[in-house]
């Protein structure tokens, strides 16, 4: 945990070397967040609601999986670029250490432009909790938590996921992207909102639903079951086959040569 | 004018090679769209006399969206020109016999076009099969159909002019990372990429439409979707006209400028 600390410090006081850059990209990253926000404004100066959730219900959503999509972004970044890890060789490297893989490829590369996207995500968060007409009582903050604390886990499994396919492909995957930038774009609105099926494939085959769509209902007072608080709490048993996919892959990793 | 078609060619074909990715890259996008045309389904659904058009025409517009997003992609840019800048390798280029401006032109035209040909039929093939309202339709009348391939040239030009002032604009900043990223979101947003422009609130609309992002994607398209009729339809290719002719002239001073005072990097 010491040794994690150092590597963020560190990494942290690179990517500040290189400071307009950065500030650039930032606010790159937080323009693209703000668009997707103006989007959603101009749709709803139309037709005010989509489907019985209000524009503060949508500003919820969209404000929980956007924080925990670039909270991975930052921290996950590097099973997000491990194809070049594999391509560069970089991998080889990391097995000859006395280390841990997974903590390596952490401690590798790290996003801290992000904080764009994550600011963007704060602010909506707090004018749709300003905004709501609902009680926040503790059950509800604690939805609230376990909803953000799943995100960052399903989407992390993906990002394992990812780099475990890798393995096979040598290249990045194009075809992932719909899963992890996908799931980002489209979970902005309750995953019911595109039909059954949109919505079973997001329960049961890559499970962001559970930690978006169902809390949402018990959060928002559409249902009161107790349980729909604990269902983000299975996307870290989503971790466990991903992981276990990755660690397969290592197994037969084989280096790409010179 | 033949170096140029060669300059085309090459990178035309350097870009088809790329078929595995492509068949991803058509998985992806189909994915996409029709996520995309659902969305905007359940919005219809909500309140259908808000609708500024009719659904079948919104699905045609996201679905040609989708198949010809590689030719109006605002976030590609040819990073072999950033590195030459950037490198300094810019500098045999401007030993060769030829119009750098005319070269970075083409070049993007091609790689840009190289990625169209492959992925755009089988969208455009699948979304047709489906057919309205969530699937693709034809455009209304043949006249529509054929001021749509005019309107979508002109387009496609206007974001290649476009580009080419991101470019220029690493010859000063040397890092292209920033640039790109504010410039690719404000033209996204403004293009119609996020929200099709005709979704905007009415008051902005006028404004929004006389910028050149307007003339890029959303020109071509509402076109085709017998938005614009005909007759309007030629305001709208004479609006796109002037701002190509615009954009290359400022181009093209901007490129004279920075040669002038360039200051190769590295040794």
């Amino acid at each position: 945990m010491k040794l994690y600390a150092r590597f963020l410090c560190m990494l942290f006081k690179s990517q500040m070397q290189y400071r307009a850059s950065f500030v650039m990209l930032a606010l790159g990253q937080f323009l693209v967040s703000f668009t997707a926000f103006l989007g959603i404004r101009f749709l709803f100066d139309r037709f005010h609601a989509v489907q019985g959730f209000s524009y503060e219900e949508i500003l919820l959503c969209f404000s929980v999986v956007l924080m925990a999509f670039s909270l991975t972004e930052c921290f996950v970044r590097g099973f997000d670029v491990f194809p070049s890890l594999i391509q560069s060789g970089g991998l080889d490297r990391i097995l000859l250490r006395p280390r841990g893989v997974v903590f390596q490829v952490l401690t590798s590369r790290m996003d801290f432009s992000r904080v764009g996207r994550l600011v963007q995500a704060v602010w909506m968060l707090a004018y749709a909790v300003d905004n709501s007409a609902m009680a926040w009582t503790a059950d509800k903050v604690a939805t609230l938590a376990l909803m953000l604390a799943g995100g960052v886990a399903v989407f992390a499994a993906l990002f394992v996921l990812y780099a475990g396919l890798s393995f096979l492909t040598i290249e990045g995957l194009e075809f992932v992207n719909i899963f992890t930038d996908g799931s980002r774009e489209f979970g902005k609105y309750p995953l019911s909102i595109y039909g059954e099926g949109v919505l079973k494939f997001y329960t049961y085959v890559i499970p962001v639903a559970l930690f978006q769509y169902y809390p949402l209902l018990y959060l928002t007072g559409r249902s009161d079951a107790a349980g729909l608080m604990f269902l983000p709490l299975l996307g870290f048993v989503f971790l466990l086959p991903c992981y276990g996919f990755f660690r397969w892959g290592l197994r037969r990793y084989q280096s790409t040569g010179s | 004018m033949k170096k140029y078609a060669s300059f085309f060619r090459i990178r035309f074909i350097a870009g088809l090679q790329y078929r595995a990715a492509a068949w991803a890259g058509i998985a992806t996008q189909f994915a996409w769209g029709m996520l995309t045309v659902l969305m905007y389904w359940a919005f219809y659904q909500t309140a259908p006399q808000r609708f500024p058009m009719r659904f079948s025409q919104l699905s045609s517009y996201l679905w040609m969206q989708q198949a010809l997003l590689a030719m109006f992609m605002p976030w590609f840019f040819d990073s072999e020109i950033l590195l030459s800048i950037s490198s300094g390798s810019v500098a045999y280029e401007l030993c060769r016999p030829c119009d750098l401006y005319a070269m970075w032109f083409v070049k993007n035209m091609a790689a840009r076009l190289s990625r169209t040909a492959l992925r755009c039929l089988p969208i455009l093939l699948v979304a047709a099969v489906i057919g309205p309202p969530f699937g693709l339709s034809p455009p209304p009348d043949f006249l529509c159909g054929a001021l749509f391939l005019l309107s979508a040239a002109l387009g496609f030009l206007v974001l290649v002019a476009y580009s080419m002032l991101i470019y220029l604009s690493v010859f000063h900043t040397l890092s292209p990372t920033g640039v790109r990223a504010l410039s690719t979101s404000v033209v996204e947003f403004l293009s119609g990429a996020v929200v099709p422009l005709s979704f905007f609130p009415e008051a902005l609309q006028p404004f929004v439409y006389a910028l050149p992002f307007a003339s890029m994607q959303n020109a071509p398209f509402e076109i085709y979707i017998g938005r614009i009729d005909p007759f309007q339809a030629l305001g709208v290719l004479a609006l796109q006209a002037a701002w190509l002719a615009a954009l290359t002239a400022l181009g093209r001073k901007l490129m004279k400028r920075s040669l002038r005072r360039v200051v190769i990097q590295g040794g």
